[in-house]
């Protein structure tokens, strides 16, 4: 995969479009990593403009759960890291061009050294990732291994982060900055933050990344609310929880129908239609 | 970068957090920086500590156990008689009154053998705070009389289905709860474990064990003990003991870990064992630390007869300390800390909770070999009613029944 900032161009070119980007998440093995590798496919043809492809970790803090249920279920089916690069590279040979984020807890990528982490993930595919137990302040030897690996970095940013520590994850961000909505881990909400556009307007005024907006975004109609103001919408739980209950042989299926009708809500200025 | 040092012991610990709680644990930071130089708080503290929990605590010489092992005088730091009945009580009232300062009016904690549940119930109910406990289920009903503790206490306990259903676990749904809810809930954290300032927070509140210890031994004994022997789950009782002898080099520290069914079979929580079965350097719950995880970086399950120490991490200045080899660390089998159960009950009148019950196995090994004169310090964490039934299924299922 050739040229730098994928990530920050992906989303440019749909903000452009008119527009915020599509980001679309699963967790990589549940069921299975081939049936994960069909999924990317499917999200593709559904406008995903970037998918998150979440690594599971045996104790995920962050994930409510619908996250923390596939994660069981990927582990249980022997998702492991080295497994998920191999699948990043089998969809990259046959032709999967869309930008690929590693959603993922620190240890498995300590386990394998960050270093030899970033060389083999860019060497398989995957354009960035998100360490969502590592805040910039401990990511120096990580950084710099992404750094040198052409590994795009997203750092989180939260309504607790002070302004003095957004533009130190504005920093650290090379690829964009993700904005968690809610306080609280994954998972579907009933509402969205009232506040969500001037808490957009305060991080676009201290940092010059895209934002994309994600943790309990799971309708069209949430959906199209943060597209308001954020560069990127990321939606997970929700498409998690589709493929949790299909009927076997209907996960494809309905993941593409829900992804397409989210991809539809993101079009700025428009009433969303279906 | 000394931004990335904060909260470092050696090279372990640190702040690896998500997002979310970067904020306020800055915000408990500061707090408990002022709480520390302030001498008001410090004086609520010990007028707590005194007039609520009952310290000091006393230092009980073990007369029958020394003469039954033949070998070094037998000392026992009575962390039993602390109100609740452990250690935890030190803790759970330091981190009250913070919350109180802080404006908090909701805590929330997680358990594994139920006494620093009980001990965060009792305290929140002392000061007027709503508390939530996040216990594993299988914790829940290994530790049923102190589930029932906590109710009475007045606190919410959710049972955790997740995972393993014990401690990790536990901990990994108050973390969940406190994402949601940092505005106006403190996590009251049981042990020397999690993202900074907790490690060292929790230090210093446990450490009043071993400056009354250390006083304590030298006006009985009229001298330092050659030994200290403490219990090791999160690592909080052996860092409150440690800490006041950690400059007296000529006495030896020692934690004892959990070794379940032994440690060759994997199915223990000794983190600091050698070789394949043992844990590697790595991050759970906010520190970098030893973890029991395989070659993926997933975490691996543990098991010991004592639920307080059936999790696969350890404390961060334990992993210093044994890095640095001033303390060392070694594992007892639960048949090991099961007889040594009875046998204190037998010789001293004494329940000792299964936790504290492996110091003693370890103590029992070591005294013999040492000389008449030698000073052998144990920390009694905790009293033992807690698990007489799991002591009695285990005697049962010895017996045949």
């Amino acid at each position: 995969m050739a040229s730098k900032r994928r990530l920050s161009r992906a989303i440019l070119r749909a903000n452009r479009a008119g527009r915020a980007a599509f980001i679309p998440y699963l967790a990589a093995g549940d069921p299975s990593l081939a049936a994960t590798g069909s999924f990317l496919e499917v999200l593709r043809e559904a406008g995903a403009d970037i998918i998150e492809l979440g690594v599971p970790f045996s104790d995920p803090i962050a994930d409510g759960p619908v996250n923390q249920r596939a994660a069981e279920r990927a582990l249980a089916a022997g998702a492991t890291l080295p497994g998920i690069l191999e699948m990043v590279r089998g969809v990259r040979r046959t032709g999967l061009a869309t930008p690929l984020v590693l959603f993922s807890y620190y240890n498995p990528v300590l386990r394998m050294g960050p270093a030899v982490f970033a060389q083999a993930a860019r060497a398989a595919g995957v354009d960035g990732a998100l360490i969502v137990d590592l805040p910039p302040e401990e990511a120096g030897a990580y950084r710099k291994a992404a750094g040198a690996a052409g590994l795009e970095t997203v750092f989180l940013a939260s309504p607790t982060t002070s302004e003095e520590r957004l533009k130190l994850i504005a920093r650290a961000s090379t690829g964009f900055i993700y904005y968690v909505s809610r306080l609280g881990v994954t998972g579907a909400r009933e509402s969205l933050s009232q506040t969500l556009d001037e808490e957009l307007t305060r991080i676009k005024r201290v940092a010059a990344k895209p934002v994309a907006v994600g943790f309990g975004i799971s309708t069209p109609e949430q959906a199209a609310c943060a597209a308001r103001g954020a560069d990127a919408v990321v939606v997970g739980s929700a498409l998690v929880r589709l493929l949790e209950d299909a009927a076997p042989g209907q996960a494809a299926a309905r993941i593409g129908e829900s992804a397409r009708a989210l991809a539809a809500a993101l079009v700025r200025g428009k009433t969303r239609g279906g | 970068m000394s931004a990335a040092r904060k909260g470092r012991f050696g090279e372990f610990g640190g702040v690896f957090a998500p997002e979310t709680l970067m904020g306020p644990l800055d915000e408990l930071s500061r707090a408990y920086a002022r709480c520390r130089k302030d001498r008001g708080f410090q004086e609520e503290l010990s007028r707590w500590l005194k007039d609520y929990v009952g310290r000091p605590t006393p230092t009980t010489f073990a007369a029958r156990l020394t003469e039954r092992f033949g070998g070094a005088r037998i000392y026992l730091k009575r962390e039993d008689l602390a109100h609740t009945g452990a250690h935890k009580i030190n803790n759970t009232i330091g981190q009250a009154l913070l919350a109180r300062r802080m404006g908090k009016s909701r805590v929330i904690a997680e358990t594994g053998a139920g006494q620093h549940g009980v001990a965060a119930a009792t305290a929140a109910a002392a000061m007027g705070l709503s508390c939530r406990v996040y216990m594993g289920e299988v914790d829940m009903a290994r530790q049923a009389l102190n589930v029932f503790r906590m109710r009475l206490l007045g606190a919410e306990v959710v049972a955790v289905r997740s995972g393993s259903r014990t401690l990790k676990d536990a901990i990994n749904e108050a973390m969940r709860d406190w994402v949601g809810h940092v505005r106006d809930t403190h996590y009251i954290l049981g042990s020397v474990l999690g993202p900074h300032p907790y490690p060292l927070m929790v230090r210093d509140f446990q450490s009043v064990i071993g400056r009354e210890a250390r006083r304590q031994t030298l006006a009985a004994a009229g001298r330092l003990p050659d030994l200290a022997v403490a219990c090791v789950g999160g690592g909080s009782n052996a860092i409150g003991l440690f800490t006041a002898f950690l400059k007296d080099r000529q006495v030896e520290l020692v934690g004892v870990e959990a070794g379940g069914e032994g440690t060759a079979t994997g199915r223990h929580a000794a983190r600091f064992a050698a070789g394949p079965g043992g844990g590697r350097p790595g991050v759970l719950h906010g520190t970098y630390t030893y973890i029991l995880q395989d070659d993926d970086g997933q975490v691996r399950g543990t098991h010991s007869v004592s639920a307080g120490l059936d999790y696969p991490a350890v404390g961060p200045e334990h992993a210093a300390l044994f890095a640095s080899k001033r303390a060392s660390y070694v594992s007892v089998t639960d048949q090991e800390a099961l007889a040594a159960f009875d046998l204190l009950a037998r010789t001293e009148g004494i329940l000792p909770a299964l936790e504290s019950a492996h110091a003693l196995a370890y103590a029992g090994k070591r005294a013999p070999g040492m000389g008449k004169d030698a000073v052998l310090l144990v920390n009694l964490s905790g009293r033992g009613d807690k698990d007489v039934h799991t002591v009695q299924a285990t005697q049962e299922a010895a017996d045949g029944f």
